[in-house]
Protein backbone atom coordinates (compact mmCIF):
# COMPACT_ATOMS: atom_id res chain seq x y z
CA UNK A 1 0.00 0.00 0.00
CA UNK A 2 1.45 3.50 -1.06
CA UNK A 3 3.08 5.57 1.97
CA UNK A 4 0.74 8.21 2.41
CA UNK A 5 2.26 11.84 1.09
CA UNK A 6 3.77 13.54 4.39
CA UNK A 7 3.84 17.38 4.26
CA UNK A 8 6.48 19.27 6.15
CA UNK A 9 5.98 22.65 6.80
CA UNK A 10 5.04 24.95 10.22
CA UNK A 11 1.79 25.03 12.10
CA UNK A 12 -0.47 27.18 10.52
CA UNK A 13 -1.89 27.96 7.00
CA UNK A 14 1.32 30.14 4.99
CA UNK A 15 2.15 28.62 1.57
CA UNK A 16 0.87 24.93 2.82
CA UNK A 17 -2.50 25.41 2.84
CA UNK A 18 -3.70 25.33 -0.62
CA UNK A 19 -1.80 21.80 -0.47
CA UNK A 20 -4.22 20.61 2.26
CA UNK A 21 -6.73 21.75 0.34
CA UNK A 22 -6.28 19.74 -2.71
CA UNK A 23 -5.30 16.77 -1.46
CA UNK A 24 -8.51 16.49 1.22
CA UNK A 25 -10.45 17.23 -2.31
CA UNK A 26 -9.30 14.24 -3.67
CA UNK A 27 -9.91 12.23 -0.52
CA UNK A 28 -5.88 11.23 -0.13
CA UNK A 29 -4.80 10.96 3.58
CA UNK A 30 -1.79 12.58 4.09
CA UNK A 31 1.07 13.04 7.52
CA UNK A 32 2.35 16.39 8.33
CA UNK A 33 5.46 16.89 10.31
CA UNK A 34 5.55 20.78 12.23
CA UNK A 35 8.29 22.66 12.01
CA UNK A 36 8.59 24.53 15.59
CA UNK A 37 12.32 25.41 15.93
CA UNK A 38 15.01 26.54 14.28
CA UNK A 39 17.39 22.90 14.96
CA UNK A 40 14.43 21.41 12.84
CA UNK A 41 14.88 23.66 9.82
CA UNK A 42 18.49 23.47 9.71
CA UNK A 43 18.61 20.12 9.79
CA UNK A 44 16.20 19.75 6.60
CA UNK A 45 18.54 22.10 4.93
CA UNK A 46 21.58 19.98 5.77
CA UNK A 47 19.92 16.67 4.54
CA UNK A 48 19.29 18.32 1.06
CA UNK A 49 15.87 17.55 1.17
CA UNK A 50 14.84 21.75 0.20
CA UNK A 51 16.01 22.19 -3.45
CA UNK A 52 16.42 25.53 -2.58
CA UNK A 53 16.44 25.75 0.80
CA UNK A 54 12.59 26.16 1.45
CA UNK A 55 9.62 24.97 2.49
CA UNK A 56 6.83 23.98 1.63
CA UNK A 57 8.25 20.39 1.44
CA UNK A 58 5.80 17.23 0.10
CA UNK A 59 7.94 13.98 -0.23
CA UNK A 60 5.12 11.60 -1.98
CA UNK A 61 5.90 8.87 -4.71
CA UNK A 62 9.38 8.72 -4.17
CA UNK A 63 10.08 12.24 -4.77
CA UNK A 64 11.07 15.40 -2.41
CA UNK A 65 9.27 18.10 -3.86
CA UNK A 66 9.65 22.00 -2.64
CA UNK A 67 7.62 24.88 -4.59
CA UNK A 68 4.17 25.23 -4.06
CA UNK A 69 2.86 25.39 -7.65
CA UNK A 70 4.78 22.55 -8.70
CA UNK A 71 3.24 20.53 -5.88
CA UNK A 72 -0.31 21.78 -6.89
CA UNK A 73 0.59 21.29 -10.35
CA UNK A 74 1.36 17.48 -9.73
CA UNK A 75 -1.54 16.76 -7.82
CA UNK A 76 -3.53 17.98 -9.79
CA UNK A 77 -2.42 15.75 -12.60
CA UNK A 78 -2.13 13.02 -10.52
CA UNK A 79 -5.95 13.41 -9.16
CA UNK A 80 -7.39 14.04 -12.33
CA UNK A 81 -8.77 17.50 -11.05
CA UNK A 82 -6.92 19.58 -13.90
CA UNK A 83 -9.08 19.35 -16.67
CA UNK A 84 -9.45 17.11 -19.56
CA UNK A 85 -7.19 18.70 -22.18
CA UNK A 86 -4.32 21.70 -22.58
CA UNK A 87 -6.64 24.22 -23.21
CA UNK A 88 -9.02 23.51 -20.09
CA UNK A 89 -5.85 23.11 -17.79
CA UNK A 90 -4.57 26.53 -19.16
CA UNK A 91 -7.72 28.08 -17.52
CA UNK A 92 -7.38 25.91 -14.48
CA UNK A 93 -3.77 27.52 -14.16
CA UNK A 94 -5.03 30.92 -15.16
CA UNK A 95 -7.76 30.79 -12.12
CA UNK A 96 -5.60 28.84 -9.57
CA UNK A 97 -2.88 31.66 -9.88
CA UNK A 98 -5.21 34.48 -9.76
CA UNK A 99 -6.66 32.97 -6.39
CA UNK A 100 -2.91 31.97 -4.99
CA UNK A 101 -2.33 35.84 -5.94
CA UNK A 102 -5.46 36.63 -3.52
CA UNK A 103 -4.32 34.40 -1.19
CA UNK A 104 -0.72 34.95 -1.07
CA UNK A 105 -1.54 38.82 -0.33
CA UNK A 106 -3.79 37.47 2.98
CA UNK A 107 -0.56 35.26 4.30
CA UNK A 108 1.82 37.76 3.56
CA UNK A 109 -0.22 40.63 5.88
CA UNK A 110 0.32 38.90 8.53
CA UNK A 111 4.07 39.41 8.79
CA UNK A 112 3.36 43.33 8.85
CA UNK A 113 3.29 45.84 11.47
CA UNK A 114 0.00 46.49 12.51
CA UNK A 115 -0.83 49.47 10.56
CA UNK A 116 0.75 47.95 7.66
CA UNK A 117 -1.07 44.77 8.34
CA UNK A 118 -5.14 46.83 8.40
CA UNK A 119 -4.18 48.64 4.95
CA UNK A 120 -2.98 45.47 2.99
CA UNK A 121 -5.83 43.16 4.53
CA UNK A 122 -8.12 45.88 3.16
CA UNK A 123 -6.80 46.64 0.02
CA UNK A 124 -7.13 42.55 -0.59
CA UNK A 125 -10.91 42.81 0.12
CA UNK A 126 -10.87 46.15 -2.18
CA UNK A 127 -9.30 43.73 -4.99
CA UNK A 128 -11.60 40.51 -4.06
CA UNK A 129 -14.69 42.49 -4.29
CA UNK A 130 -13.54 44.59 -7.71
CA UNK A 131 -11.47 42.06 -9.83
CA UNK A 132 -11.12 38.77 -8.79
CA UNK A 133 -14.92 37.92 -7.18
CA UNK A 134 -16.40 39.43 -9.88
CA UNK A 135 -13.98 37.89 -12.74
CA UNK A 136 -15.49 34.32 -11.36
CA UNK A 137 -18.36 35.19 -11.27
CA UNK A 138 -18.20 36.32 -14.86
CA UNK A 139 -16.57 33.23 -15.50
CA UNK A 140 -19.97 31.18 -14.02
CA UNK A 141 -22.64 33.22 -15.06
CA UNK A 142 -20.93 33.06 -19.24
CA UNK A 143 -20.88 28.88 -18.71
CA UNK A 144 -23.93 28.72 -16.40
CA UNK A 145 -22.18 25.09 -15.24
CA UNK A 146 -21.60 23.95 -11.65
CA UNK A 147 -17.69 24.07 -11.95
CA UNK A 148 -15.46 26.36 -13.09
CA UNK A 149 -13.66 24.51 -16.10
CA UNK A 150 -14.91 21.94 -18.24
CA UNK A 151 -18.33 21.15 -16.03
CA UNK A 152 -16.04 19.04 -14.54
CA UNK A 153 -15.01 19.78 -10.28
CA UNK A 154 -11.24 20.61 -10.84
CA UNK A 155 -8.54 22.77 -8.95
CA UNK A 156 -9.85 25.64 -9.79
CA UNK A 157 -13.05 25.22 -7.62
CA UNK A 158 -11.10 23.90 -4.78
CA UNK A 159 -8.51 27.27 -4.65
CA UNK A 160 -11.81 29.37 -5.31
CA UNK A 161 -13.63 27.88 -2.74
CA UNK A 162 -10.37 28.41 -0.59
CA UNK A 163 -10.51 32.22 -1.55
CA UNK A 164 -13.72 32.69 -0.93
CA UNK A 165 -13.75 31.50 2.81
CA UNK A 166 -10.33 33.44 3.57
CA UNK A 167 -11.61 36.56 2.84
CA UNK A 168 -15.10 35.87 4.06
CA UNK A 169 -12.87 35.61 7.46
CA UNK A 170 -11.93 39.26 7.03
CA UNK A 171 -15.61 40.54 5.44
CA UNK A 172 -18.51 38.06 6.39
CA UNK A 173 -20.00 40.63 4.15
CA UNK A 174 -18.01 40.30 0.74
CA UNK A 175 -20.10 38.20 -1.38
CA UNK A 176 -23.33 39.92 -0.91
CA UNK A 177 -22.35 42.70 -2.65
CA UNK A 178 -22.80 41.27 -5.77
CA UNK A 179 -26.11 42.28 -7.47
CA UNK A 180 -26.98 38.86 -8.45
CA UNK A 181 -26.50 37.33 -4.89
CA UNK A 182 -28.29 40.15 -3.09
CA UNK A 183 -31.94 38.25 -3.34
CA UNK A 184 -29.73 34.85 -2.46
CA UNK A 185 -28.35 36.91 0.58
CA UNK A 186 -30.76 39.75 1.45
CA UNK A 187 -34.08 38.07 0.54
CA UNK A 188 -33.47 34.78 1.62
CA UNK A 189 -37.13 33.62 1.54
CA UNK A 190 -37.52 35.33 -1.88
CA UNK A 191 -34.27 33.60 -2.79
CA UNK A 192 -35.60 30.02 -2.41
CA UNK A 193 -38.67 30.87 -4.46
CA UNK A 194 -36.65 32.67 -7.15
CA UNK A 195 -34.52 29.65 -6.94
CA UNK A 196 -37.59 26.71 -6.93
CA UNK A 197 -38.34 28.62 -10.56
CA UNK A 198 -35.80 28.74 -12.11
CA UNK A 199 -32.90 26.16 -11.19
CA UNK A 200 -30.46 28.15 -13.47
CA UNK A 201 -30.62 31.20 -11.68
CA UNK A 202 -29.10 29.21 -8.22
CA UNK A 203 -26.59 27.98 -10.71
CA UNK A 204 -24.58 31.14 -11.51
CA UNK A 205 -23.78 33.21 -8.65
CA UNK A 206 -20.94 33.00 -6.27
CA UNK A 207 -22.96 32.24 -3.09
CA UNK A 208 -24.20 29.14 -4.65
CA UNK A 209 -20.82 27.62 -5.90
CA UNK A 210 -19.61 28.32 -2.69
CA UNK A 211 -22.54 26.07 -0.87
CA UNK A 212 -22.03 23.64 -3.87
CA UNK A 213 -18.72 23.32 -3.91
CA UNK A 214 -18.65 22.80 0.74
CA UNK A 215 -21.35 19.89 0.02
CA UNK A 216 -18.83 17.64 -1.99
CA UNK A 217 -18.07 15.01 0.58
CA UNK A 218 -14.25 15.46 0.65
CA UNK A 219 -14.52 19.21 1.31
CA UNK A 220 -17.34 18.87 3.74
CA UNK A 221 -15.20 16.68 6.16
CA UNK A 222 -12.21 19.04 5.41
CA UNK A 223 -14.29 21.79 6.55
CA UNK A 224 -14.80 19.88 9.88
CA UNK A 225 -13.76 20.79 13.22
CA UNK A 226 -10.51 18.17 14.17
CA UNK A 227 -9.31 18.22 10.06
CA UNK A 228 -6.52 18.98 8.88
CA UNK A 229 -7.59 22.52 7.89
CA UNK A 230 -5.32 25.23 10.06
CA UNK A 231 -6.40 28.22 11.39
CA UNK A 232 -5.92 31.75 10.03
CA UNK A 233 -1.99 33.39 10.90
CA UNK A 234 -1.97 34.30 14.79
CA UNK A 235 0.53 36.13 16.77
CA UNK A 236 2.26 33.06 18.02
CA UNK A 237 2.64 31.56 14.30
CA UNK A 238 3.84 34.65 12.99
CA UNK A 239 6.56 34.31 15.57
CA UNK A 240 7.47 30.70 15.30
CA UNK A 241 8.01 31.57 11.53
CA UNK A 242 10.31 34.41 12.26
CA UNK A 243 12.16 32.47 14.34
CA UNK A 244 12.73 29.47 12.24
CA UNK A 245 13.33 31.34 8.88
CA UNK A 246 15.28 34.52 11.22
CA UNK A 247 13.45 37.53 9.51
CA UNK B 1 -12.87 41.65 -29.31
CA UNK B 2 -13.42 37.78 -29.25
CA UNK B 3 -11.42 35.79 -26.76
CA UNK B 4 -12.57 32.49 -28.34
CA UNK B 5 -12.58 30.55 -31.47
CA UNK B 6 -15.49 30.29 -34.01
CA UNK B 7 -15.39 33.83 -35.03
CA UNK B 8 -11.95 34.46 -36.69
CA UNK B 9 -11.88 35.49 -40.20
CA UNK B 10 -12.19 32.91 -42.82
CA UNK B 11 -8.83 33.60 -44.09
CA UNK B 12 -7.12 33.40 -40.55
CA UNK B 13 -7.97 29.45 -40.44
CA UNK B 14 -5.36 28.56 -43.29
CA UNK B 15 -2.68 29.80 -41.95
CA UNK B 16 -3.06 29.69 -37.71
CA UNK B 17 -2.50 33.38 -36.15
CA UNK B 18 0.93 34.16 -34.55
CA UNK B 19 0.71 34.67 -31.16
CA UNK B 20 -0.04 37.92 -29.91
CA UNK B 21 1.72 39.54 -26.67
CA UNK B 22 0.93 42.10 -24.67
CA UNK B 23 3.28 44.63 -22.44
CA UNK B 24 5.69 47.47 -21.95
CA UNK B 25 8.96 46.63 -24.70
CA UNK B 26 11.11 45.77 -21.63
CA UNK B 27 11.47 42.25 -20.14
CA UNK B 28 9.49 42.46 -16.89
CA UNK B 29 7.18 39.45 -16.91
CA UNK B 30 7.35 38.95 -20.25
CA UNK B 31 10.65 37.87 -20.81
CA UNK B 32 10.92 34.12 -20.07
CA UNK B 33 7.78 33.80 -22.62
CA UNK B 34 9.48 35.44 -25.35
CA UNK B 35 12.33 32.89 -24.64
CA UNK B 36 9.95 30.49 -24.55
CA UNK B 37 8.08 30.97 -27.87
CA UNK B 38 11.42 31.60 -29.53
CA UNK B 39 13.14 27.97 -28.17
CA UNK B 40 10.43 26.80 -29.70
CA UNK B 41 10.80 28.49 -33.00
CA UNK B 42 7.40 29.84 -33.06
CA UNK B 43 6.91 33.76 -34.33
CA UNK B 44 4.93 36.18 -32.57
CA UNK B 45 3.83 39.39 -32.57
CA UNK B 46 4.08 42.41 -30.00
CA UNK B 47 1.62 45.04 -28.91
CA UNK B 48 3.68 47.37 -26.71
CA UNK B 49 1.70 49.54 -23.67
CA UNK B 50 3.32 53.45 -24.07
CA UNK B 51 1.45 54.91 -21.45
CA UNK B 52 -1.09 54.00 -18.26
CA UNK B 53 -3.92 54.73 -21.00
CA UNK B 54 -2.99 51.50 -22.74
CA UNK B 55 -3.42 49.57 -20.37
CA UNK B 56 -6.61 50.93 -19.34
CA UNK B 57 -8.42 50.50 -22.64
CA UNK B 58 -7.20 46.84 -22.37
CA UNK B 59 -8.93 46.38 -18.95
CA UNK B 60 -11.63 48.10 -20.19
CA UNK B 61 -12.11 45.93 -23.37
CA UNK B 62 -12.54 42.76 -21.33
CA UNK B 63 -9.19 41.51 -22.61
CA UNK B 64 -7.68 41.16 -19.42
CA UNK B 65 -9.25 38.69 -16.94
CA UNK B 66 -7.35 40.11 -13.74
CA UNK B 67 -6.68 43.77 -15.25
CA UNK B 68 -3.38 42.85 -15.19
CA UNK B 69 -0.66 42.20 -17.92
CA UNK B 70 0.93 39.86 -19.09
CA UNK B 71 -1.14 38.94 -21.58
CA UNK B 72 -0.91 36.27 -24.66
CA UNK B 73 -3.44 35.86 -27.22
CA UNK B 74 -3.21 32.23 -28.83
CA UNK B 75 -4.95 29.77 -30.22
CA UNK B 76 -8.28 31.88 -29.84
CA UNK B 77 -7.45 32.71 -26.14
CA UNK B 78 -6.81 35.86 -24.19
CA UNK B 79 -4.47 34.12 -21.80
CA UNK B 80 -2.89 36.38 -18.36
CA UNK B 81 -0.64 34.78 -15.26
CA UNK B 82 2.83 34.14 -16.64
CA UNK B 83 2.76 30.75 -15.62
CA UNK B 84 -0.03 29.31 -17.05
CA UNK B 85 0.55 31.14 -20.33
CA UNK B 86 4.47 29.57 -19.91
CA UNK B 87 2.85 26.11 -19.06
CA UNK B 88 0.55 25.95 -22.26
CA UNK B 89 3.13 26.77 -24.30
CA UNK B 90 5.52 24.24 -22.75
CA UNK B 91 3.26 21.25 -23.03
CA UNK B 92 2.07 22.78 -26.46
CA UNK B 93 5.69 22.55 -28.04
CA UNK B 94 6.96 19.72 -25.97
CA UNK B 95 8.98 20.89 -24.15
CA UNK B 96 7.37 20.04 -20.86
CA UNK B 97 9.08 16.79 -19.78
CA UNK B 98 7.51 12.87 -21.16
CA UNK B 99 5.27 12.49 -17.64
CA UNK B 100 3.92 13.95 -14.81
CA UNK B 101 7.01 13.28 -12.48
CA UNK B 102 9.45 14.60 -14.87
CA UNK B 103 6.86 18.36 -15.17
CA UNK B 104 7.31 17.81 -11.54
CA UNK B 105 11.03 17.81 -11.64
CA UNK B 106 10.51 21.00 -13.73
CA UNK B 107 8.24 22.70 -12.34
CA UNK B 108 10.04 22.97 -9.23
CA UNK B 109 13.37 24.09 -10.79
CA UNK B 110 11.32 26.48 -12.85
CA UNK B 111 9.95 28.10 -9.72
CA UNK B 112 13.28 28.46 -8.36
CA UNK B 113 14.20 30.50 -11.56
CA UNK B 114 11.09 32.15 -11.18
CA UNK B 115 11.70 33.32 -7.32
CA UNK B 116 15.07 35.08 -8.89
CA UNK B 117 13.31 36.40 -11.91
CA UNK B 118 10.88 38.00 -9.18
CA UNK B 119 13.90 39.53 -7.17
CA UNK B 120 15.36 40.71 -10.23
CA UNK B 121 12.15 42.30 -11.06
CA UNK B 122 11.62 44.39 -8.12
CA UNK B 123 15.67 45.28 -7.52
CA UNK B 124 15.18 46.94 -11.14
CA UNK B 125 12.45 49.05 -9.93
CA UNK B 126 13.35 49.94 -6.61
CA UNK B 127 14.74 53.63 -5.61
CA UNK B 128 18.24 53.82 -6.29
CA UNK B 129 18.79 53.87 -2.45
CA UNK B 130 17.62 50.37 -1.97
CA UNK B 131 19.56 48.92 -4.77
CA UNK B 132 22.08 48.22 -3.70
CA UNK B 133 21.15 46.10 -0.63
CA UNK B 134 18.78 44.66 -3.13
CA UNK B 135 21.84 43.56 -5.20
CA UNK B 136 23.75 42.15 -2.24
CA UNK B 137 20.87 39.80 -0.96
CA UNK B 138 20.16 38.72 -4.50
CA UNK B 139 24.04 38.13 -5.17
CA UNK B 140 24.12 36.29 -2.00
CA UNK B 141 21.19 33.83 -3.33
CA UNK B 142 22.66 33.42 -6.34
CA UNK B 143 26.03 32.67 -5.44
CA UNK B 144 24.68 30.32 -2.55
CA UNK B 145 21.34 29.06 -2.92
CA UNK B 146 20.30 29.06 -6.89
CA UNK B 147 23.54 28.06 -8.74
CA UNK B 148 24.84 25.41 -6.21
CA UNK B 149 20.98 23.86 -6.39
CA UNK B 150 21.11 23.24 -10.56
CA UNK B 151 24.84 22.61 -10.55
CA UNK B 152 23.96 19.63 -8.10
CA UNK B 153 21.40 18.71 -10.32
CA UNK B 154 23.66 18.41 -13.35
CA UNK B 155 26.30 17.03 -11.48
CA UNK B 156 23.91 14.25 -10.59
CA UNK B 157 22.88 12.50 -13.88
CA UNK B 158 25.81 13.93 -15.77
CA UNK B 159 23.17 14.57 -18.95
CA UNK B 160 23.32 17.50 -21.26
CA UNK B 161 20.00 18.74 -19.80
CA UNK B 162 18.32 19.54 -16.92
CA UNK B 163 15.75 17.13 -16.66
CA UNK B 164 14.81 13.54 -18.85
CA UNK B 165 18.19 13.78 -20.86
CA UNK B 166 16.26 15.98 -23.46
CA UNK B 167 15.45 19.65 -24.51
CA UNK B 168 12.49 21.11 -21.94
CA UNK B 169 11.60 24.20 -20.54
CA UNK B 170 13.69 24.03 -17.61
CA UNK B 171 16.91 24.38 -20.07
CA UNK B 172 15.52 27.20 -21.44
CA UNK B 173 14.36 29.49 -17.95
CA UNK B 174 17.75 28.49 -16.18
CA UNK B 175 19.66 29.69 -19.56
CA UNK B 176 17.86 32.97 -19.62
CA UNK B 177 18.38 33.61 -16.30
CA UNK B 178 22.27 32.38 -16.81
CA UNK B 179 22.22 35.46 -18.92
CA UNK B 180 21.15 37.72 -16.80
CA UNK B 181 23.27 36.80 -14.05
CA UNK B 182 25.86 37.02 -16.18
CA UNK B 183 24.92 40.49 -16.97
CA UNK B 184 24.82 41.60 -12.94
CA UNK B 185 28.50 39.80 -12.38
CA UNK B 186 30.33 37.63 -14.53
CA UNK B 187 32.34 36.54 -11.93
CA UNK B 188 29.18 34.51 -10.26
CA UNK B 189 29.07 32.21 -12.60
CA UNK B 190 33.18 31.42 -12.50
CA UNK B 191 32.53 28.01 -9.94
CA UNK B 192 30.06 26.36 -11.94
CA UNK B 193 31.36 24.75 -14.92
CA UNK B 194 28.46 22.27 -15.55
CA UNK B 195 25.82 25.30 -15.49
CA UNK B 196 28.65 27.26 -17.97
CA UNK B 197 28.36 24.60 -20.42
CA UNK B 198 24.97 24.05 -20.42
CA UNK B 199 24.75 27.71 -21.17
CA UNK B 200 27.00 27.34 -24.21
CA UNK B 201 24.79 24.17 -25.48
CA UNK B 202 21.48 25.61 -25.35
CA UNK B 203 22.81 29.06 -26.96
CA UNK B 204 24.24 27.10 -30.08
CA UNK B 205 20.69 25.42 -30.36
CA UNK B 206 19.85 27.20 -33.71
CA UNK B 207 16.40 28.56 -32.28
CA UNK B 208 18.01 29.87 -29.58
CA UNK B 209 20.95 31.11 -31.25
CA UNK B 210 18.83 33.07 -33.31
CA UNK B 211 16.96 34.82 -30.13
CA UNK B 212 20.05 35.76 -29.08
CA UNK B 213 21.28 38.35 -31.97
CA UNK B 214 20.44 41.65 -32.59
CA UNK B 215 17.44 42.43 -33.93
CA UNK B 216 15.65 39.68 -32.04
CA UNK B 217 12.24 40.31 -29.90
CA UNK B 218 14.71 39.50 -27.24
CA UNK B 219 14.60 42.69 -24.66
CA UNK B 220 17.55 44.73 -23.28
CA UNK B 221 18.24 45.51 -19.05
CA UNK B 222 15.92 48.10 -18.02
CA UNK B 223 17.50 51.77 -18.89
CA UNK B 224 16.34 54.87 -16.74
CA UNK B 225 14.08 56.32 -19.17
CA UNK B 226 11.68 52.84 -19.69
CA UNK B 227 11.87 52.52 -15.98
CA UNK B 228 10.14 56.32 -15.99
CA UNK B 229 7.84 54.97 -18.42
CA UNK B 230 6.91 51.53 -16.67
CA UNK B 231 6.04 54.07 -13.74
CA UNK B 232 3.75 55.77 -15.65
CA UNK B 233 1.88 52.64 -16.84
CA UNK B 234 1.29 50.85 -14.36
CA UNK B 235 1.00 53.90 -11.66
CA UNK B 236 3.75 52.82 -9.69
CA UNK B 237 5.61 55.18 -6.85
Amino acid sequence: MAAKPKLCYFRGRGRMESIRWLLAAAGVEFEEEFIETREQYEKLQKDGRLLFGQVPLVEMDGMVLTQTKAILSYLAAKYDLYGKDLKERVRVDMYADGTLDLMMMIALAAFKTPGEKEENLALVVKKAKTCYFPAFEKILKDHGEDFLVGNKFSWADVQLLEAILMVEELDASVLSDFPLLKVVCEQPHKAQEAMNRDKDFSKICLQAFKTRISSIPTIKKFLQPGSQRKLPPDSHYVKTVRKVLQL
Amino acid sequence: MCAFPGVENPGDSIMAAKPKLYYFDGRGRMEPIRWLLAAAGVEFEEEFLETSKDLEKLRNDGSLMFQQVPMVEIDGMKLVQCRAILNYIAAKYNLYGKDTKERALIDMYIEGVADLNEMYLFWSISPPNEQAAKMTQMKDKIANCYLPAFEKVLKSHGQDYVVGNRLSRADIHLVELLYTVDELDPSLLANFPLLKALKTRISNLPTVKKFLQPGSPRKPPLDEKNLAKVKEIFQLK
